[in-house]
């Protein structure tokens, strides 16, 4: 049952080959068994999933259920879930359990999908390794000695691994695209405000969006139909009707300009990563798509940037875990500077703490103008490179990460390095355009990741796109080798 | 050396909404502690703020009436810091593009105008209240006030005295009103100022170094605040001391001032525009719809009442100074069919007093406007005098009901038969023979003496002007 696409299981429940419990249990004891070589969920809800399956399972007999009704999935632990422990990967939130459930969540279960359990993720979201989990670090299934990418590398793990079916994550400079690459599965960020933010934990307000993580294009579009929508609880959400995501799955790419920036194809890829790309650019041109060099001129400004603009966002939005209302709280406080400096101090781990100084420091008098004024205005330079692009073609295609997972540990100590593995992803954040990853290769046993971005709400096109790769191409059904006998 | 006082005040106005700015919790006052704080207000982690419209009416009502510019464009903004009642580690807020620009208004004052400057005015969101009593060494939060809509209108240096601070205080206080953005409440805190005072020598441009006064609920304090600390630094500055930057606290038992903060220890807020909310865009249409609903403002009623009644500056400015009592005003007026002068004495003679003494509201009159019109119209088609008129109002006061109810019940209605009044004088005449006598032999200022004696066997209702002219015919 795990190796199945969600079309297979959606058809497999509906037609009474097996329950949703029965699927839902599956998944259940994969995880239990196999969860503890890889560390990808924080929480398991066996008692709430296996009630949810029931209650899908009426739906199905009554003929209620829509597509995805019954179908397991994990959320990342950045998003608030009712009842249940939302720790975002941090020891201060390591005893909140959320009274209230994300826009993202409430809208998988009202298409009455079964939640597995709370994935594993960096700190708030601050990572590519997944590394800075207060839980941690995940392994990627490919290698477990090797990163899963962050900072939704708990899903993307649990996907690779096939512990759940499908999953969410949230991109905020690459956190579903460098993950997804990394560990070989599919992952979409959508166009700024296209999935509503109430409810996941905020980490860049400006740049993050949630989107979802699967084993295929067309996975990841049936998620994407469930979770997009306007939310008049998102003041930033998109007041524009959704797609239908699948509709377009199967057009031909006859015709399709695809935009290569030869910024992406520069100095710091790794030679077999942009081997394994050659190959896949081959397959789009038999498709009949044509190739177009184009240029991104700022792209090299914007790691520097985002590392001003979303630490700025971050030194605020992280100022409510005080100790004062909810989770951790020092023990013995003498008085309110002890309370706050010792709860935040204890609480928090160093890469987080690292991103609210360097961010307080953007912001604070006398430098407000040079950091973060200037990153702002660099940032609209970056969203004009792109607009000039879409000019000229309908697709850009890159890399998604420079080079394939990389060791636990190798870059864990040098901030910068470990930033700049974010390079091809963080300018479409800056942007705010939709953009996803798809398998595209295997280097040395280890997946290479294939980066398509879109113009603003062209999601349908992007997913008609990796669609249409994963026809002619099996990458993404590639499973890692130290998984394959369980699998 | 003379010293010259300058003065600017921030007025925080509570908007009149029913539910606070970014969130749908209600804003009404007086509820058990954290009862009205949803997940929003709590700052619960994921949760995001919704723009409550209608406080941008209300804001742009306060600009068009002080003839500011509406922004078409603001930007709310994160002023951060930490404190246990401020629940988000920030108070969501506008800095560099306020939804209100410059403006001003009129203030009146020893029946001189005088016009003060608004700076802007900008929306923002007012944060818990923290509770140190009862909590035996622990501090109380609650939320309730979290998240209630504040418009902080700044004004610029302009005021000279401590008297003007009030003065344009009551102003703004009166047009809110008027505007009914604000319930003007002072002791619930819904209408709360900080002033900015510095003083410099006469004549010199560059202003002083300023403190600020934090937090005064009533007008009294204002000015009392304000004298205390013009003292302290012209004592300071005589002394060949310097004043330092600093906010202080008024402290209302011990009339005095003291520190809060020096200007070194001030926050770094570390403004930045808010990601969670877009700027603020108003339309055009918007704007006329909202001019097209603004009521007769206070500087038009005044002139109005100038011109349409023939009043003083005064008497304008006293009237109009609260939209109900120009109501009541003018429901007089309408209904009494009498002079407006007499209206006026009226209703800013003996019921101003009443209400004064007993410390009601224009709208917690014990007499209503329909009632004292009533009245007014007996005095002007001379059923009673203008002194028995005082009797029949004190009864009304007392809810003995209308006027022709008490002047009938009461037997008040003038005598003008001057035949009867006549008799009355021939009573008196012969029953003082020697004052008479005196009268005639020139003390005139016995006249008096007979009045008041007709007056008295009259019971007060002999109509004084038609005794008056009798009386000297049969004295003479």
């Amino acid at each position: 049952m795990h190796n199945k696409t969600l079309v297979e299981l959606s058809k497999a429940l509906h037609k009474g080959e097996y329950s949703s419990v029965e699927l839902t249990q599956h998944f259940l004891d994969r995880i239990k068994n196999y969860d503890s070589q890889i560390n990808s969920f924080i929480t398991i809800t066996t008692d709430e999933a296996l009630k949810a399956a029931q209650a899908a399972d009426q739906i199905i007999a009554n003929g209620d259920a829509g597509f995805l009704t019954g179908i397991p999935l994990a959320h990342k632990d950045i998003f608030c879930t009712h009842g249940v422990k939302t720790s975002c990967g941090s020891k201060m939130l390591d005893n909140f359990i959320a009274p209230y459930n994300a826009t993202v969540v409430e809208k998988c279960q009202a298409a009455g999908m079964v939640m597995l359990g709370k994935t594993n993720m960096d700190e708030f979201a601050m990572g590519s390794s997944n590394e800075t989990s207060f839980y941690g670090p995940v392994k990627n299934p490919w290698d477990i000695k090797s990163v899963p990418g962050g900072s939704s590398g708990g899903s993307a793990a649990a996907v690779a691994a096939r512990l759940a079916p499908i999953a969410t994550g949230t991109d905020t400079g690459g956190s579903i695209r460098q993950p997804a690459a990394l560990c070989g599965i599919t992952g979409l960020k959508p166009t700024y405000g296209r999935v509503s933010r109430y409810g996941m934990i905020a980490f860049a307000s400006s740049l993050d969006q949630a989107g979802p993580m699967g084993r295929s294009a067309e996975d990841v579009a049936h998620l994407l139909n469930v979770i997009s929508g306007f939310d008049e609880r998102d003041s930033t959400s998109l007041d524009v009707p959704s797609d239908d995501y699948t509709a377009n799955l199967n057009d031909k790419l006859a015709g399709l300009k695809i935009g290569l920036p030869k910024e992406y194809f520069a100095e710091g890829l790794d030679s077999n990563v942009a081997k394994a790309l050659e190959s896949a650019i081959k397959e789009f041109e038999q498709a009949g798509a044509t190739l177009h060099e184009i240029s991104l001129p700022n792209t090299h400004l914007a790691v520097p940037i985002y590392y001003i603009i979303a630490p700025a966002e971050c030194s605020s939005n992280l100022s409510r875990f005080d100790g004062v209302r909810f989770g951790y709280r020092c023990e013995n406080p003498t008085d309110l500077d002890d309370l706050y400096t010792r709860s935040r101090g204890e609480g928090f781990g160093a890469e987080v703490k690292r991103r609210i100084m360097i961010g307080a420091y953007a912001l604070s008098a006398g430098y407000y103008d040079a950091y973060y004024l200037k990153a702002q205005q660099i940032r609209r330079l970056i969203s004009q490179d792109f607009s000039d692009a879409f000019k000229q073609v309908d697709v850009i295609l890159g890399p998604t990460s420079p080079t394939t997972a990389f060791k636990i540990g190798e870059k864990s100590d040098d901030p910068v390095t470990m930033y700049l593995s974010d390079i091809y992803t963080i300018a479409v954040n800056m942007a705010g355009l939709p953009a996803m990853s798809i398998p595209a290769g295997l280097v040395e046993q280890r997946p290479v990741g294939l980066q398509l971005i879109g113009n603003y709400l062209k999601e349908a096109q992007l997913l008609n796109v990796a669609h249409q790769y994963q026809q002619v191409t099996d990458w993404h059904q590639a499973v890692p080798q130290d998984f394959k006998e369980v699998l | 050396m003379a010293w010259e006082v300058v003065i600017g005040l921030e007025i925080h106005a509570q908007l009149a909404t029913k539910s606070k700015i970014f969130s749908g919790a209600s804003t009404a006052y007086g509820a058990d502690p954290n009862t009205q704080a949803c997940a929003v207000d709590l700052a619960l982690p994921g949760v995001l703020p919704v723009l409550n419209m209608a406080v941008v009416e209300m804001a742009a009502k306060l600009g068009l009436a002080i003839g500011a510019e509406v922004a078409q464009r603001s930007v709310f903004a994160r002023k951060n810091y930490f404190y246990p009642d401020l629940p988000k580690g920030y108070q969501i807020s506008q800095f560099e593009l306020p939804i209100v620009g410059k403006g001003q208004l009129n203030i009146e004052l020893d029946g001189e105008e005088k016009t003060i400057g608004v700076t802007r005015a900008h929306l923002e969101e007012d944060a818990g209240k923290s509770l140190h009593e009862d909590f035996q060494g622990s501090t109380g939060i609650d939320l309730n006030r979290a998240g209630t809509p504040l418009l902080e209108i700044v004004s610029e240096p302009d005021m000279r005295s401590s008297k003007e601070a009030v003065a344009y205080m009551k102003k703004i206080h009166s047009l809110v009103r008027y505007l009914d953005i604000c319930d003007g409440n002072m002791q619930e805190g819904s209408f709360r100022c900080d002033a900015n005072v510095s003083v410099r020598p006469v004549g010199q441009e560059e202003l002083g170094t300023r403190a600020e006064l934090k937090n005064l609920n009533s007008f009294r304090f204002v000015e009392r605040a304000i004298n205390i600390e013009v003292e302290r630094q012209i004592d300071i500055l005589e002394s060949g001391g310097k004043v330092v930057q600093e906010t202080r606290l008024y402290d209302a038992d011990k009339n005095e001032t003291r520190s809060m903060r020096s200007k070194e220890e001030a926050n770094d807020y570390r403004y930045f525009p808010d990601p969670d909310l877009l700027p603020l865009v108003i339309e055009p249409e918007f704007l006329e719809q909202v001019k097209a609903k603004l009521p007769e403002l206070p500087d038009e009623k005044k002139q109005r009442f100038m011109q349409a009644y023939a009043l003083s500056l005064y008497d304008a400015a006293v009237l109009t100074s609260s939209r109900e009592l120009a109501e009541f005003f003018e429901q007089t007026v309408k209904l009494s069919a009498s002079d407006a002068k007499l209206c006026v004495n009226w209703v800013m003679g003996d019921l101003s007093a009443l209400l004064n003494k007993e410390n009601l509201d224009i709208t917690e009159s014990k007499v209503t406007a329909p009632q004292l019109a009533g009245m007014l119209r007996r005095i002007s088609d001379n059923t009673i005098s203008g002194k028995i008129a005082k009797t029949v109002f004190e009864a009304m006061w007392a809810g003995e009901g209308d006027a022709d109810k008490i002047i009938e019940q009461k037997g008040l209605k003038q005598v003008t038969d001057s035949g009867a009044i006549e008799k009355l004088i021939d009573e008196v005449i012969a029953n003082n023979p020697k004052q008479l006598e005196q009268y005639r032999a020139g003390k005139e200022k016995l006249f008096g003496f007979f009045v008041g004696q007709v007056m008295k066997i009259s019971k007060g209702k002999a109509n004084p002007a038609q005794l008056n002219e009798l009386l000297k015919k049969k004295l003479s």
